[in-house]
């Protein structure tokens, strides 16, 4: 009889419901407790370091101009040696919409997006990441990566020793 | 019965007692509800208001309190406001004849722990669980919005295809107890408590009671996947939060009515029989929230047959078989 199956139909959902009620829950708590991300996940924005430690970005304006919400701006300074800096570096990741777009961009790697998630605040102003907040100390993805080992030269190098470089060729010795 | 200070003010007392028990109960069962379908599906559920969520009536209510109150300018203003109303009283006022323990003694005087020992309890009970399908009905009829309108259809057409089940699924208890005081029936199940006599019947009851609740599977007033929110699409604010107040006191007095008729109401061995009383509302009101998270809604039709072609000839047949079994006895 049909009507059997139905009933029994209906225990069978309960019984079911039942055992569900002690698993364990799958949610995770999100402030609190989170979920690892993987690797390349674009959680928010990083300043890295070359593998000497000294900063990477030569504030060249390319993220600046690649970002597709203009949230990234900065000024440019030249250090003693010649080398670029960025005097300031500022993102408004109130607009930031961690596309990534400026990471592309980066000739020096120096931008970098980072699995660990940007917090949102109640407060705008707190939401605007000045030069010291976006520095880390690591290279972040790329290790063994220096630009001025591969350009730059002359500003911070002697021409000739860089990497895969040969030295200067002096063109007169060809004369006869 | 002659009336003095002691009796007006145990009988004030007794309002002010149950009327605090109930709302904690509802407000809190609300809670539950979302604390238990959040387990049965694997989530949380609100845990952030207080320890383990229990400040979230209090947030709700703070919520509900300070919305904009809205009324469509098309609507009847008059019913609209009323029906609100309408749909908590009767809820409320069922808990007027529920005894909610032994009578007990105080101050020399014989209490009962009943609001008021009707000896018609069971029809009035009848009379105001059909009352309550007013506030569906006027306040789908005066938010005029073709939702609401459908799903105060719906409530009318359910309530003609379950209340008589429900009502033939009572006389079996009544015959029994020989009482139609609610009182007299709990009396009545002091030895063996009537669930033993009549399985068939409270299967019934129970199929009803969840259809008279207007919960899942029988939702199809509110229907929220078809009709938006059904009768009380229009409806924001306390006065939404009334209709939702009312569906979970409905549950509660819905659930205590069936454990007076079927598990023996306060009677239970060893534990005070208030804590009897509401362990059993509380087990039929776990049991309300399961079958939420568990089924999917009936179909118009479907609910229509399994009341009319089912339930209905089912309770009647009860009736003759306990009715021959009485007199064969």
């Amino acid at each position: 009889m049909s009507i059997l199956t139905d009933i029994k139909e209906i225990f069978t959902g309960l019984s079911i419901t039942l055992r569900h009620i002690f698993r364990k829950p799958v949610t995770v708590q999100f402030p609190e407790e989170r979920r690892p991300m993987p690797e390349r996940f674009r959680g928010s924005i990083v300043l890295t370091r070359d593998p000497d430690g000294a900063e990477r970005c030569v504030a060249c304006y390319l993220c600046s101009g690649a970002c597709p919400v203009d949230c990234i701006s900065m000024a440019a300074a030249e250090g003693e040696n010649g080398r670029r800096y960025a005097a300031w570096f500022r993102i408004n990741f109130s607009r930031c919409i961690l596309c990534g777009l400026c990471a592309e961009a980066c000739p020096t790697l120096a931008i970098q997006m980072s699995p660990e998630m940007f917090n949102c605040r109640r407060q705008v102003i707190d939401m605007v990441y000045e030069k010291e907040d976006l520095l880390i100390d690591g290279t972040g993805k790329d290790p063994d990566y220096n630009f001025y080992r591969h350009a730059g030269i002359g500003v911070v190098q002697p021409r000739g020793s860089g990497d895969g470089e040969q030295a200067p060729f002096d063109p007169r010795s060809l004369m006869p | 019965m002659t009336w003095d200070t002691v009796d007006i003010a145990l009988m004030l007392g007794k309002i002010v007692f149950v009327f605090a028990v109930i709302l904690t109960y509802a407000a809190y069962l609300v809670l539950a509800e979302r604390r238990i379908l959040g387990f049965l599906q694997d989530r949380i559920g609100p845990n952030r208001v207080g320890p383990w969520g229990l400040l979230q009536p209090l947030a709700d209510v703070i919520k509900m309190l300070t919305k904009e109150d809205m009324i469509p300018s098309a609507a009847d203003r008059l019913l609209f406001s009323l029906a609100p109303a309408m749909a908590a009283l009767p809820a409320i006022l069922t808990f007027a004849i529920i005894p909610l323990g032994a009578p007990v003694e105080i101050m020399g005087h014989k209490v009962t722990m009943q609001v008021a020992d009707l000896n018609v309890g069971v029809l009035y009970f009848m009379a105001l669980s059909s009352v309550a399908v007013y506030g569906v009905a006027l306040g789908g009829w005066a938010s005029n919005s073709k939702y609401a309108l459908l799903g105060s259809i719906r409530g009318l057409s359910q309530l003609i295809s379950y209340e008589l089940s429900m009502g033939l699924s009572l006389v079996p208890v009544v015959m029994l107890a020989k009482s139609l005081s609610l009182a007299d029936i709990v009396n009545a199940q002091a030895d063996m408590p009537f669930i033993v006599y009549q399985p068939l019947a409270f299967a019934i009851f129970l199929v009803s009671i969840l259809a008279e609740c207007r919960r899942i599977p029988f939702d199809l007033p509110e229907a929220e996947g078809e009709l938006v929110a059904g009768f009380h699409t229009e409806y924001s604010g306390m006065r939404f939060g009334l209709f939702f107040v009312g569906e979970y006191i409905n549950i509660i007095s819905l659930g205590s009515l069936a454990s007076l008729f079927f598990l023996g109401g306060w009677r239970g061995p060893l534990l005070p029989p208030i804590l009897w009383f509401f362990i059993k509302v509380g087990l039929f009101s776990f049991l309300f929230i399961w079958v939420r998270g568990t089924l999917p809604r009936l179909r118009y039709d479907q609910l229509m047959h399994l009341g009319w072609k089912f339930l209905t000839p089912l309770a009647l047949l009860n009736i003759l078989v306990t009715g021959w079994w009485l007199a064969l006895r």
